[in-house]
């Protein structure tokens, strides 16, 4: 389903992705794990169609149409999420109307209809509550004053309202406590289902206890260096990105 | 700041008016009306005060009223002080006067010439009782003009009747609802009427609030004012309904010189709103008007304006020169006087609303938007004169620019010596769009009595790329999501408008920032 081909990219003149190659089949979740500065977070940018971040070389496809040439609100559109690893404020404008704007922007994109307010209302209420969201947060405006951890169940909260078709989570394991990674793997796992695929990026092992990956890659130096299954994360847990980073260097 | 209205607003833009919105033009209310005007001789001199007045079957007083303001006049200079710069205007090279030829004044909304009554339908202004009693539901709208909740959604709002003056170039062509008004003892009138019908009232009020040596552009007002409204609210009375202006330009090289002149008695209360259009053209078309707003003891009024004159091209060629004066004055203990204003449109605006807070606890707030785009000029604010004891004022100003333009907010916040337990809070914010436009806050604080306690914040922020791709990655287009992020910015004085207003705002901001990203 999403299928990266020997990818270069390219930030202020400098190249962080030198010829990164990947494949995620569909219903599948791949783990991508590597240490500070591999340029993690750049390919969830460059998947995401982020300005500034310039394919120089390489494609990036979703079933098979190529995204390069797409902005990033048609991306979104096609079904790719991205869980940011610092989710942003929007002072003035109440969650429930951001996200409701947002499913709406998406769905008319696809030519399906608006959903109605009580729909909305219905499913909101209902997913707030499995990510741990009260009510009372859904009227402030969007994120202000929210905690780190708050934040990042924004963002969960917002994959399931959104529904994609692939969903890739950048670190969003990053300050949260055990009850927290528990109710991200909920919410993955909830969505999992033959056609769905994830990329969940992550320094540590513990995110994948309760997110269990088909595949883990190792990213150092702007390229994959190595892939395994899930043993790989137990691997680099003991013995820490060492030899990769030596190795890519 | 009540519940309601926290509701209403939060729920900001959705997809009914970003739809509404991709059917606009940049400036959608560029059109010209085909109708025979009768026009003063161009140019100004005393006979054109003497022929205006004619027009207006004016008494005695009221011309030598405005032949002294125009005495004075010829004596005042141009004001340079202000950060906007524009061609030196020929005030000899104007039309003073214009009206429809086939005259001024109609019995009834049915001898209004219908051209005139489609190009009010046209900016969605139902003139016509029946339509505005119809029109409020939602149903049945033109589209282009969601004047309802529908872009709100805010549902099950009751529908409210708005009744309305509308001047087109200088006369007043209709006032609906006007029976129902005199009902309640509200007189809602052109102020050419109000001098003929109520000449005690004017003549006690006007120029009280800005005199006619006030500045060039009130005092030129002065002499040639040729329409505007005039309200009256009696004691104790609660205006049943908001009441509503629309001013437009239609004809070529015509100075707009309206004045409005607004009472509010013991105990009442009144909301007032003003809308602003002109067609498009290539010659910069001059607006000078002059607003007076006087509260006596416990009384309210609350002033909205959404202005959006013809801002230029995107070259800056043509466009409302726009110099306004706008005043209230708390006359007397706890009365109460709130500017809100969302100023999208004009070349050049020159505009500072302004309350005089005279007696005892009284209140004056100042609630803005400034939108400016392409090569637009805004330098606008307020000045609070706090002259009473424990007066309190509140000043929130809210500046977006984009492309080439420019824009200042200049605010005074004085203290009389003798005001005991003054309050002000004041916050003036900007948003910046693109690196070509300025924005610049100019606070001026004269405080001569030591227990004010005045407060001031003020923040200049650009608009981030991180908060505009996050949300293009949840699905928002750029321009959706600039539109979003404004009306966030500007949320805090959006819910200070009624409804209807916020719905039209809404929209505007949206057209005003067209293509001002990427």
């Amino acid at each position: 389903m999403l299928k990266i081909e020997n990818l270069h990219i390219t930030v202020d003149e400098t190249e962080i992705l030198k010829g990164l190659s990947l494949e995620v089949p569909a219903g599948e979740v791949h783990a991508i794990m590597g240490p500070n500065g591999s340029g993690k977070s750049t390919l969830s940018y460059a998947i995401t169609g982020r300005e500034d971040y310039e394919v120089t070389h390489g494609d990036i496809t979703l079933d098979g149409e190529s995204l390069l040439e797409m902005d990033p609100n048609e991306r979104a559109a096609k079904g790719l999420f991205l869980s940011f690893q610092h989710p942003l404020e929007i002072p003035g404008v109440a969650t429930m109307n951001f996200i409701r704007t947002a499913l709406n922007a998406q769905r008319k994109a696809r030519g399906e209809n608006e959903v109605t307010a009580a729909d909305f209302l219905r499913a909101i209420r209902e997913k707030a509550k499995i990510v741990g969201l009260s009510d009372e947060k859904l009227k402030r405006p969007f994120n202000v004053g929210f905690s780190g951890g708050e934040k990042k169940r924004m963002e969960m909260l917002q994959m399931a309202m959104l529904e994609p078709r692939f969903g890739i989570l950048d670190e969003t394991d990053s300050g949260l406590d055990i009850d927290a990674l528990k109710m991200v793997g909920e919410v993955v796992n909830e969505m999992r289902d033959g056609s769905r695929g994830f990329l969940v990026i992550t320094h540590y092992q513990r995110l994948l206890d309760y997110v269990k990956p088909d595949r883990v890659h190792v990213l150092a130096g702007g390229r994959i260096v190595e892939s395994g299954g899930p043993e790989i994360a137990r691997e680099l847990e003991e013995h820490g990105y060492d030899k990769y980073i030596q190795s890519a260097a | 700041m009540s519940q309601v209205k926290e509701t209403v607003v939060k729920e900001g833009i959705d997809q009914a008016t970003v739809d509404v919105t991709r059917e606009l033009e940049t400036y959608k209310h560029g059109f010209i009306t085909d109708i025979e005007t009768e026009k003063a001789p161009k140019g100004l001199n005393e006979d054109t005060v003497r022929f205006i007045s004619a027009k207006k079957e004016e008494p005695q007083w009221m011309l030598d009223w405005r032949l002294e303001a125009f005495k004075r006049w010829q004596e005042m200079e141009e004001p340079t002080w202000a950060h906007v710069k524009y061609p030196a205007i020929d005030y000899q090279d104007h039309y003073y006067y214009a009206a429809p030829k086939t005259g001024s004044k109609y019995e009834s909304i049915d001898d209004v010439p219908p051209e005139i009554l489609a190009d009010f339908e046209k900016l969605g202004i139902p003139l016509k009782e029946a339509e505005v009693l119809l029109g409020v539901e939602g149903a049945g709208q033109t589209p282009g003009e969601a004047r309802t909740d529908a872009g709100v959604g805010g549902e099950g709002t009751a529908k409210q009747k708005v009744a309305v003056d509308a001047v087109f170039d200088s006369v007043s062509v209709a006032t609906t609802f006007k029976k129902e008004l005199e009902k309640a003892g509200v007189i809602f009138m052109s102020i050419s009427e109000a001098i003929r019908e109520h000449p005690e009232l004017v003549k006690k009020y006007i120029g009280s609030v800005v005199p006619t040596s006030d500045n060039f552009f009130a005092t030129l007002n002065s002499a040639v004012f040729s329409d505007g409204t005039f309200v009256y609210v009696p004691p104790g009375v609660r205006c049943p309904m908001e009441l509503s202006t629309y001013f437009r330009i239609n004809e070529a090289n015509t100075g707009q010189f309206e004045r409005t002149l607004i009472v509010a008695d013991k105990g009442a209360y009144v909301s007032y709103l003003e809308g602003c259009t002109a067609p498009m053209r290539d010659e910069n078309q001059l607006h000078a008007a002059v607003v007076e707003l006087v509260a006596l003891e416990d009384a309210e009024i609350k002033y909205s304006t959404v202005q959006n004159w013809y801002p230029g091209d995107k070259d800056g060629k043509g466009g409302i020169y726009n110099f306004v004066t706008k005043r209230g004055d708390c006359r007397e203990a706890r009365s109460k006087i709130s500017w809100t204003q969302v100023e999208t449109g004009s070349a050049v605006t020159w505009k500072y609303p302004s309350c005089i807070l005279r007696g005892d606890n009284s209140v004056g707030e100042f609630y803005s938007i400034a939108i400016t785009n392409n090569h637009q000029q805004a330098d606008t604010g307020t000045k609070m004169i706090h002259l009473g004891k424990n007066t309190t004022s509140r000043i929130i100003s809210k500046g977006i620019a984009a492309g080439f333009s420019d824009q200042t907010y200049r605010g005074l916040v004085s203290v009389h010596r003798k005001a005991s337990g003054v309050r002000n809070f004041t916050q003036c914010d900007s948003l910046l769009i693109g690196d070509q436009c300025g924005a610049h806050t100019v606070p001026y604080i004269e405080a001569k009595n030591s227990s004010a306690v005045l407060e001031h914040e003020a923040t200049t922020s650009r608009l981030s790329e991180d908060q505009l791709f996050y949300c293009m990655q949840r699905g928002l287009n750029e321009e959706e999501a600039v539109s979003l992020l404004v009306n966030g910015f500007c949320k805090d004085v959006l819910q200070q408008l009624p409804m209807e207003f916020a719905v039209e705002a809404q929209k505007l901001l949206e057209v005003s920032l067209e293509g001002s990203v990427g």
